[in-house]
């Protein structure tokens, strides 16, 4: 059976130049693209026609064509004189023709390539009421000035979650059956609670009673004009919802790697490595991390999935000025086109996040099988 | 079954989830029983003074236990119940009547309002009423004279504050004379002179002392009642999760199997489909829906459940159905002419199901979770108290930052041992039925 393995593996079909394994990540890669690029516009397309299910963004926009219109008549100095009845056929003509202007008198699903374009380029129009950061209404600025903030805030949190999880998994695997060991496991069911409820009572015990930490915003108010000081007071108001989104995650985290590092230090090659006498940080790094990383990476990015969007509440609870207050901000004000771009953001955010972790899949995985799937 | 239970039993995490889950499931039922669905929607939607003689935002009473703290509760006196009554006619059918509503009053802390509510009867002339105030110390105060209808709101009245020196009712009336911003202790009485204009008329009134702390669970911005709101919280938030759960896993389950067992378009379609459900954005779309067309549970369910089907753990379920697919007695069941259906459901499905259960259970707080995020959202049903509910109440009306922890925190508390229950239920279980995490 073993030798059969060995006697597969060295087949030359299985060997590979250094340039024809990169042909065929960027194949993979531009496969991967494509797919998830349609995956994005049928999810997009789900979006627009949940948005627009019973003519919702059209009846914003009428209305909106209505008043505008009918504000133009009756502030028309050329037209006071004429009568209340007469003005108001001038302004239903009007109406009308703007209306077909806009093309709202098309049915909805001729309409719908239309809709998809704008919605993929966020062209998604002028915000009713709200403005951006620097002012403008239009909604595309509105979303992508918000962006920085949240992926500021959620880079670095998932970074260090990241990182955190995957060191103290190995650390524990290899004190297996400690009091660490078993508080964490204890610990793990802590991560039911999403990252945005223990923000909540952070918020409350080092901003509200001990007073040491601000409750919330990007920046202190007004923002320090140096930038020495402004990246201070960055990192201070990063402090509490970032440990807010590692609590909400850590100990299932930890939990899980340590469970998989510990199923994976059982096999037998790397008892076999262990017999040969190699030390443990090799066998560590070797023969159990390389094989575990895929499967752990995929993991990860169902996580970060989960976490964008729990972020939308997470931001919301500490006044974050990223994408998920806008959202919230948005709800409250009953503004369509920033909650329909918002969810296009998010839509283009998790694609980006699916994407860019298949990349490190290939790129770590040696036995990833790039290209097409053979095996049936 | 029952073997399976007692070895769940072995493990203490196990033990203490599961219980939590059966407290949780029996109160759940007990809600349900005692405050039946109309009445609890009638309770939280208030109105009709249905919650007027409970205090605004009080803290629970177990605030008391803590050393040092005495707060008022809200005392409720009615002169049909407790007091002396006397009535005594004079000429011309008007007649003189005189309540007095004697209370001790212990606390360190003043009450919140006070309020007397007359409930006259008459045909043309209503009642009129003089008050006066009875300290302990034997001082009287004049409060007010008026007509003995409706509620007499004296935390509000500008002329009787004027004769308390500039302070509410509440505290002036209280107010010990000796010492500055502490209260008398002792026994009060109201006194209510009234006079009846007409020959079959009569006066009864009810003296409410609004506390500072109500019940277990204290109370709201509205004077409702927060037991109310967490008690039905409980089962709306376990019929949701548990809902949610299988609705999703279920169907994932389903179609993983069907995926394996047929492979090529099929199982490249379902992978493909996932890959599309996993980016789609779903708590921007629950928020779109919750905007355009419905914020009824009901709606959020199904619309949770329907971007589910193909959730993300097809991908883990395939793997586990595609070990199993090459296992012998599937061989054997495809040698004896087996057709594809007979397999999947035969033998497929039945030898993951343990596998799923412990994914099941530790998807149920997740759920749990998303109706509290929609609700913290102002997307919680329109009608039902939940849990969710009461943070975004206690978020909107910055509850924590002036200082009405409770409002927050005893919900809070609610979801994360609700969650915390079903999760250390479902990591013992994948414990013992995962072979691979048997060992360890």
């Amino acid at each position: 059976m073993t030798e059969m393995n060995i006697s597969e593996a060295h087949k030359p079909g299985a060997r590979f130049t250094v340039l024809s394994s990169l042909a065929r990540i960027g194949k993979y890669t531009l496969i991967r693209l494509i797919t998830i690029g349609i995956a994005v516009v049928v999810g997009i397309l789900l979006t627009i026609f949940i948005a627009n299910w019973g003519g919702h963004m059209d009846e914003i926009k009428r209305a909106r064509i209505w008043e505008e219109v009918a504000m133009a008549v009756l502030a028309d100095e050329a037209l006071r004189l004429m009568p209340l009845k007469e003005r108001e056929t001038i302004i239903r003509e009007k109406v009308a023709i703007e209306k077909r202007r806009m093309g709202l008198e098309r049915p909805f699903l001729v309409r719908t390539p239309g809709y998809l374009t704008s919605a993929l380029t966020l062209n998604l129009g002028w915000a009713p009421t709200m403005t951006s950061p620097s002012g403008s209404r239009l909604v595309r600025l509105i979303l992508t000035e918000r962006l920085a903030a949240t992926l500021v805030l959620f880079g670095t949190a998932q970074l260090l979650l990241f990182f955190i999880t995957l060191f103290s998994a190995l650390f524990l695997s290899r004190r297996y059956g400690s009091w660490l060991d078993k508080a964490i496991i204890a610990l793990a069911p802590t991560s039911a609670a999403p990252g945005w409820f223990y923000g909540i009572f952070l918020i409350l015990i080092f901003a509200i009673v001990l007073g040491i930490l601000p409750f919330g915003r990007m920046v202190a108010a007004p923002p320090p004009l140096t930038v020495l000081g402004y990246a201070l007071s960055l990192l201070e108001h990063l402090i509490l919802p970032v440990l807010a989104i590692i609590i909400g995650g850590i100990f299932a985290g930890i939990y899980g790697l340590r469970t998989f590092f510990l199923i994976h230090s059982s096999e037998d090659y790397v008892e076999m490595a262990k017999a040969r006498g190699l030390p443990s940080g090799m066998i560590e790094r070797r023969y159990v991390l390389r094989p575990t990383l895929p499967p752990i990476i995929m993991s990860f990015a169902l996580t970060l999935i989960g976490m964008w969007m729990g972020g939308i509440i997470l931001e919301t609870v500490f006044v974050w000025p990223g994408l998920g207050s806008l959202l919230f901000e948005a709800i409250g004000r009953g503004e369509t086109p920033v909650i329909v771009g918002s969810a296009i953001v998010y839509a283009y955010l998790l694609a980006a996040t699916l994407f860019i972790m298949d990349i490190v899949f290939a790129l770590v995985d040696p036995r990833v099988k790039v290209g097409a799937e053979r095996r049936v | 079954m029952k073997q399976g239970l007692r070895q769940l039993m072995r493990y203490p995490a196990a033990a203490i989830g599961l219980a939590i889950i059966v407290i949780l499931v029996v109160v759940a039922i007990y809600t349900v029983i005692a405050i039946p669905y109309n009445e609890a929607i009638r309770l939280w939607r208030g109105g009709g003074g249905l919650w007027a003689e409970y205090p605004k935002n009080a803290w629970p009473e177990w605030i008391n236990l803590l050393p040092g703290e005495n707060r008022p509760t809200t005392i409720i006196l009615c002169s049909t119940e407790v007091g002396e009554k006397t009535v005594r006619p004079l000429a011309g059918g008007v007649s003189k009547v005189e309540i007095l509503l004697p209370f001790d009053f212990t606390y360190d802390g003043f009450p919140q309002e006070i309020s007397v509510f007359f409930a006259p009867q008459f045909d043309k002339r209503a009642p009129f009423a003089k008050i006066t105030w009875l300290t302990p110390d034997g001082r009287e105060i004049r409060v007010g004279e008026r007509t003995a209808v409706g509620v007499y709101r004296m935390s509000i009245d500008g002329d009787l504050t004027r004769r308390l020196g500039g302070r509410a009712a509440h505290i002036g009336l209280f107010a010990d004379p000796a010492a500055e911003g502490q209260p008398l202790k002792g026994r009060y009485t109201l006194r209510v002179k009234g006079w009846l204009m007409e020959e079959n008329a009569d006066l009864d009134a009810r003296l409410v002392v609004f506390g500072q702390v109500h019940g277990l669970a204290g109370t709201d911005h509205l004077r409702r009642d927060l037991m109310v709101g967490l008690l039905w919280g409980i089962p709306v938030a376990l019929v949701f999760g548990l809902l949610a759960a299988v609705g999703t896993q279920i169907s994932t389950f389903i179609l993983a199997a069907i995926g394996v067992w047929h492979r090529k378009w099929v199982d490249g379609a379902f992978r493909w489909l996932t890959q599309v459900n996993i980016i789609m954005p779903l708590l921007p779309i629950l928020i779109m829906i919750g905007m355009f067309f419905s914020r009824s549970i009901g709606v959020m369910l199904g619309v949770i459940i329907f971007f589910n089907i193909f959730s993300a753990s097809y991908f883990v379920l395939r793997a586990m159905f595609l070990q199993i697919k090459e296992s012998s007695y599937i061989e054997a069941a495809r040698a004896y002419g087996a057709g594809n259906s007979r397999i999947i459901f035969r033998y497929l499905i039945p030898k993951v199901i343990p596998v799923l259960l412990p994914q099941f259970i530790l998807v149920v707080p997740g759920f749990v979770f998303l109706e509290a995020s929609l609700a913290v959202l102002g997307l919680g049903d329109p009608h039902l108290p939940t849990l969710g509910k009461i943070i975004h109440e206690a978020h909107v009306n910055a509850a924590i930052f002036v200082g009405h922890y409770y409002w927050i925190v005893l919900p809070g508390v609610l979801l994360m041992v609700m969650g915390i229950a079903f999760a250390m239920v479902g990591y013992t279980l994948d414990r013992i039925i995962n072979p691979r995490l048997r060992q360890i």
